[in-house]
């Protein structure tokens, strides 16, 4: 398992989940969780997704959505899982 | 599994409240490179550099894209070269050529700073240490990126008062040196008492004799999200504040320590320490002083401000302890004046002397850092100060440093830039009256009576 977090950060606004997913489902990389609320007024959602089907470098899979979430107006941000469950649990 | 609060939480304390690490430092054992021959030396040192380090900038950029957190400077530290260069430097002007070649190689690899032009000299000097410093001023004038410290006492040996003289003129003729920048040079130059072998914070970083061939160390800041943590203990006890602290200082270091580990695996480096310093810079929100002012004092230098700063510097190791499997360095509270937005205003607002942040010294990590001085101030003056500092290194069994700035050609009520993560000072008014027949006495001022533990 090779766990990465995307969290998508902006304005609400329709298809974002579609856009993210289908973007993901043609790398071949699985969701194992998804959750959203709304902190200072935006919306925030974070995607817990396996890289390990995935052929396609970190490098490349966080350029690409970030060029997608230029596209429709949020930030989207890929991050290993490591740096928060140092954070985060003992 | 990790959630949606968590997340956010460290993507705030990344994006708003200038969480980072502050610099990975690759140290260097440069031992093997000694030679009689300054030509073969300097080449040894440029090859052996440039095939350690030279993945190292690449490497550091790749761990930040990945984790999402910025890592600032990557940097290199070696073994002081008044060891590597003493049976091939037979003038200053050799020790200089060295320092042209880690300039070169430096830039090269692509780091930031270099640290590690540097004697120890805590109880004598040999020729070659005297050779070293004597070359101090021409090093920092002719390089860039090249950072320079003397370890002048500690307190197993007492203080090198020799060395610390010499220091008070080799502090102003680099001020000479470099004062067509605003004598930026002694920004490069640090005296310690106490040095530890392994701190990564430049300017002060040397890889020590007791170290392994290379090490990776880490240096981890972030003073912007403990004041954020303490805004929201506003008002409330001790006990309240300094659990805030601590618990932040934990999560703060546990990004230091993966980041280590990764960067230690990716260049098969073994893994030295985790200093974790709250070290300011000059961004808005990465201040110390705003730290120390949200804790409850008007302004650092304020009644207070001693022991708000020992309760912080306290707490930030004791957190930071528990998160990394060895936390070394300096660890604790930096107190520069011009890299610390809060630490200026303080000043120009009258509300913080010299002689205040020689007390704060005292319960600080580090010491007397990054302050201006009129360009006037006698050499023994920079003497004096520089011993007052080490003394209570001495007493105290803390590493201590000075780094002052005598700006050649300005005065009080004047204001400095040095530009980038150095920042800007306003000039501090130091105590006009003598030292002279003290600092000019010679010898060495021997060990104080608690360091005979044996």
């Amino acid at each position: 398992m090779n766990k990465t977090i995307i969290t998508v950060v902006g304005k609400d606004t329709v298809g974002i989940i579609a856009k993210v997913c289908t973007y993901l489902a043609e790398s071949h990389i699985n969701i194992l969780d998804i959750s959203q609320t709304i902190v200072s007024g935006y919306f925030n959602m974070m995607m817990i997704v396996d890289m390990s089907g995935t052929d396609k470098e970190f490098n490349t899979v966080a350029d690409d959505l970030e060029a997608l979430g230029k596209d429709i107006g949020v930030v989207i941000k890929c991050q290993r899982e490591e740096i928060f469950d140092s954070m985060h649990r003992i | 599994m990790i959630n949606i609060h968590e997340v956010v939480e460290t993507n705030e304390m990344i994006e708003k409240e200038n969480l980072d690490v502050r610099t990975i430092t690759l140290g260097i054992s440069l031992l093997d490179c000694i030679d009689e021959d300054l030509d073969k030396v300097c080449d040894n040192i440029y090859n052996k550099i440039y095939d350690t380090a030279k993945d190292l900038v690449k490497t550091g950029d790749q761990i930040a894209r990945e984790f999402g957190v910025p890592i600032v400077n990557k940097r290199i530290s070696v073994t002081p070269i008044a060891l590597v260069g003493g049976a091939a430097c037979k003038t200053p002007e050799d020790f200089v050529r060295i320092a042209e070649t880690l300039d070169e190689v430096a830039k090269k690899v692509g780091v930031n700073f270099i640290g590690g032009y540097s004697a120890l000299v805590s109880k004598g000097m040999t020729t070659a240490d005297r050779l070293l410093i004597e070359s101090i001023p021409m090093a920092l004038a002719n390089t860039d990126v090249v950072c320079s410290s003397v370890n002048v006492g500690s307190t197993k040996t007492g203080i090198n008062m020799d060395a610390v003289r010499l220091m008070g003129t080799i502090v102003k003729e680099t001020a000479n040196a470099t004062k067509e920048s605003d004598s930026l040079g002694c920004a490069k130059l640090v005296i310690f008492c106490n040095a530890p072998d392994d701190n990564p914070f430049m300017a002060g970083a040397f890889h020590g004799v007791t170290e392994a061939d290379k090490i990776i160390n880490v240096g981890v800041s972030g003073p912007g999200v403990v004041k954020t943590a303490l805004e929201k203990v506003r008002g409330e006890n001790f006990e309240v504040l300094c659990e805030t602290i601590k618990k932040t200082a934990f999560k703060v270091t546990r990004v230091g320590q993966l980041v280590a580990q990764e960067a230690s695996r990716r260049l098969d480096v073994p893994f030295g320490i985790i200093d974790l310093s709250l070290a300011p810079t000059p961004a808005i929100g990465d201040s110390v002083a705003d730290i120390l002012h949200e804790i409850g004092v008007e302004h650092p230098g304020a009644p207070g401000t001693t022991a708000a700063l020992a309760l912080l510097n306290d707490q930030v190791k004791k957190g930071g302890v528990m998160a990394s499997s060895y936390v070394g360095g300096l660890s604790g509270a930096f107190i520069p004046v011009s890299e610390d937005q809060g630490m200026i205003n303080a000043v120009e607002a009258g509300a913080l002397t010299l002689e205040k942040l020689e007390a704060m010294t005292c319960v600080c990590s580090v010491g007397l850092d990054m302050i201006a001085i009129p360009g006037d101030t006698k050499d023994t003056t920079i003497a004096g100060i520089i011993a007052d500092e080490m003394a209570i290194g001495m007493i105290n069994q803390k590493t201590t440093a000075v780094r002052l700035i005598p700006v050649i050609g300005k005065g009080v009520g004047e204001t400095v830039e040095f530009g980038g993560l150095l920042g800007y000072a306003p000039i501090m008014p130091v105590n006009k009256f003598s030292c002279d027949e003290f600092v000019n006495r010679g010898g060495r001022i021997p060990a104080p009576v608690h360091s005979f533990k044996n």
